[in-house]
C-alpha cells in the first residue's frame, strides 16, 4: 500500500439554492476542486461520488456519469457511493484505497445533494429511509426520533442534561457565523438553544442539523506525486469504514456506536497515533447528542462524559481539542451526500493556514468522522502534514 | 390483552412526522425490551410512558405492535 495524499479541495457554500440543480452544485465543486490541483479533467483515472438520495430528491438516477461527464472527465471509472450521511465518506475511502493499492493515480472524490426542493415532510420521509424499513421507520420514526431516543438513554445512563445538548449547538453555530460558506451563519444563545421548537422529545429544532443544499470535492494522489499538484498536500495517515445493524432496536447499548469504535481503532492503527494526539477534528454532529457520543466512540472523552466534555469548552475553537470549526452539520449545513467529503475538505482548509477567521493554531493533525443512519456506517479519516 | 409484555429501554415523543404520519402527531415511540427476549420498536397507546414503565402489546396494526402502559 503506498501513501496517498489530498491535493486539491473545493466546495460549493452550503444553503437552499431553489435556483441551483443537483448536478449544477456538483459540477462547480469538481471545478474548484481540479483547479485547486492545478488539474486538468483529462489527468483523473476515476470518479466517486457519494449522494445519498438523488433519485429521490430530483427524480436522477445513474448520477456518476452524469455529473463526471459534465466536468470533462471522459471515459474512466464513474461510480456512486450510497451510505446514508456517510455517503461521500465512503466514497472518499474507496477512492483511497484505489490510489493506494496503484490501482490509479489521480482520483477525483465528490458529494452533493439537493434536498431543499421537497417539502420537509417528505425530506424527513426520505432521509428516514435509511433506517430499517421492517420495523423502526413502519412504526413512523424519523431520524430526529431514532437519536431523541439515543439521546433519552444516554441521559438515564449518564446523567446527560438538557444544558449539554444545547451546548454542542451554541459551540457549533460560534464557530458557523464565521465561516462565509455555512448555511446558517448566526450565533445562539444557551436560552435560545433550549427553548426551540420540540421535534422529538428531547431534541427541539436546535439539536437538529440542517436541510441543505451543496456539493464538496476532493482530488487525491500518490503523495510521493503530490507536488505535481500542490505544494500544501495533506497526506490520509489512517482511514477505516465499518458497519453494523440499520435498526436501533437490534443493538445491545445504543449509548455507544460500534461502527464508531471500530473504524477509529483501525484507523489510529493505522496511523499509529492516539485519540491524544489528535489536534482537531470534524465530528458527525446530524444531531447534537451524536456529536456528545462521538466523543467518547472516539476517545476524546471517557464513556458517559462527552456533554461535560462540551460545557467545559474543551471542544471549543479556542480549547484543548477544536470539534467543527467548520460549524459541523448544525450550523455549516448538512446536505447528507456531500457531508463526509466536505468534512475533509474543511480540516484540509486548517491544516494549510487558510480557515480565515476560524483558523486554530494546532492543525497538523486532525480527524474526520462521517456516521451513516444511526450508526450503521462509520468513516473515520486521520489526515496529517508531518 | 396478547401474552407479550416488557419494559420500555427507551422513548420519545414526536412532533415532527414523516409524511405518511403528519396527521397523528404527537405520538409516543419506544424501544420495548422484551420479556421473551429481544427488542421491538413500538407505538405506544394511551398513557405516556418512561425508560423503565412496564408495558404489554395491546394489537399489532398495520404491521406495527403498539404497547400500553401496565398500571
Amino acid at each position: 500500500m503506498r501513501p496517498v495524499a489530498v491535493v486539491g479541495i473545493g466546495k460549493t457554500p452550503f444553503g437552499a439554492f431553489p435556483d441551483r440543480d443537483l448536478r449544477s452544485l456538483a459540477v462547480e465543486a469538481g471545478e474548484k476542486c481540479l483547479a485547486n490541483a492545478h488539474a486538468a479533467p483529462r489527468q483523473v483515472d476515476a470518479f466517486f461520488l457519494g449522494n445519498f438520495a438523488g433519485p429521490s430528491f430530483v427524480g436522477q438516477n445513474h448520477l456518476a456519469p452524469y455529473i463526471s461527464t459534465a466536468l470533462g472527465i471522459e471515459g474512466v471509472p464513474a461510480t456512486r457511493v450510497e451510505a446514508a450521511c456517510a455517503s461521500s465518506g465512503s466514497a472518499f475511502f474507496h477512492a483511497f484505497t484505489g490510489v493506494a493499492s496503484g490501482v490509479y493515480d489521480a482520483v477525483l472524490v465528490a458529494g452533493v445533494e439537493k434536498m431543499t426542493s421537497q417539502p420537509t415532510p417528505k425530506v424527513t420521509e426520505i432521509l428516514a429511509s435509511a433506517g430499517d424499513c421492517g420495523g423502526e421507520i413502519k412504526a413512523g420514526s424519523t431520524f430526529a426520533s431514532l437519536f431523541a431516543m439515543i439521546a433519552r438513554r444516554h441521559m438515564h445512563q449518564f446523567g446527560t442534561r438538557r444544558e449539554h445538548l444545547a451546548a454542542v449547538a451554541v459551540k457549533n453555530h460560534a464557530n458557523g457565523a464565521l465561516n462565509p460558506d455555512a448555511h446558517l451563519r448566526k450565533t445562539i444563545t444557551i436560552e435560545q438553544a433550549m427553548a426551540g421548537k420540540p421535534i422529538a422529545e428531547p431534541l427541539n429544532l436546535y439539536d437538529c442539523s440542517l436541510i441543505s443544499d451543496g456539493a464538496a470535492a476532493v482530488l487525491l494522489a500518490p503523495a510521493e506525486r503530490a507536488g505535481e499538484f500542490t505544494d500544501k498536500p495533506v497526506k490520509v495517515l489512517g482511514i477505516s469504514q465499518a458497519s453494523d445493524y440499520l435498526a436501533l432496536d437490534q443493538k445491545q447499548d445504543i449509548t455507544t456506536f460500534p461502527a464508531v469504535r471500530r473504524a477509529a481503532e483501525k484507523a489510529y492503527q493505522m496511523a499509529g497515533v492516539g485519540p491524544a494526539d489528535i489536534q482537531l477534528a470534524e465530528l458527525h454532529d446530524c444531531f447534537t447528542i451524536a456529536e456528545i457520543i462521538a466523543l467518547e466512540d472516539l476517545g476524546f472523552a471517557p464513556r458517559g462524559e462527552g456533554g461535560p466534555f462540551t460545557m467545559e469548552g474543551h471542544t471549543a475553537r479556542t480549547g484543548s481539542k477544536p470539534v467543527n470549526t467548520s460549524g459541523g452539520l448544525k450550523s455549516k449545513g448538512h446536505p447528507v451526500g456531500a457531508t463526509g467529503v466536505a468534512q475533509i475538505c474543511d480540516l484540509v482548509l486548517q491544516m494549510r493556514c487558510e480557515a480565515g477567521a476560524r483558523q486554530v493554531p494546532r492543525h497538523s493533525l486532525s480527524l474526520a468522522q462521517n456516521l451513516g443512519g444511526s450508526g450503521a456506517t462509520c468513516v473515520v479519516t486521520i489526515l496529517g502534514t508531518v | 390483552m396478547s401474552g407479550e409484555s416488557g419494559t420500555i429501554y427507551t422513548e420519545t415523543v414526536v412532533y415532527s412526522a414523516p409524511e405518511a404520519f403528519t396527521a397523528d402527531v404527537p405520538y409516543q415511540l419506544a424501544i420495548v425490551t422484551l420479556d421473551a427476549g429481544g427488542r421491538v420498536t413500538a407505538r405506544i397507546a394511551g398513557e405516556r410512558v418512561a425508560i423503565g414503565d412496564r408495558v404489554s402489546r395491546l394489537e399489532i396494526r398495520g404491521g406495527v405492535p403498539f404497547f400500553t402502559k401496565i398500571s
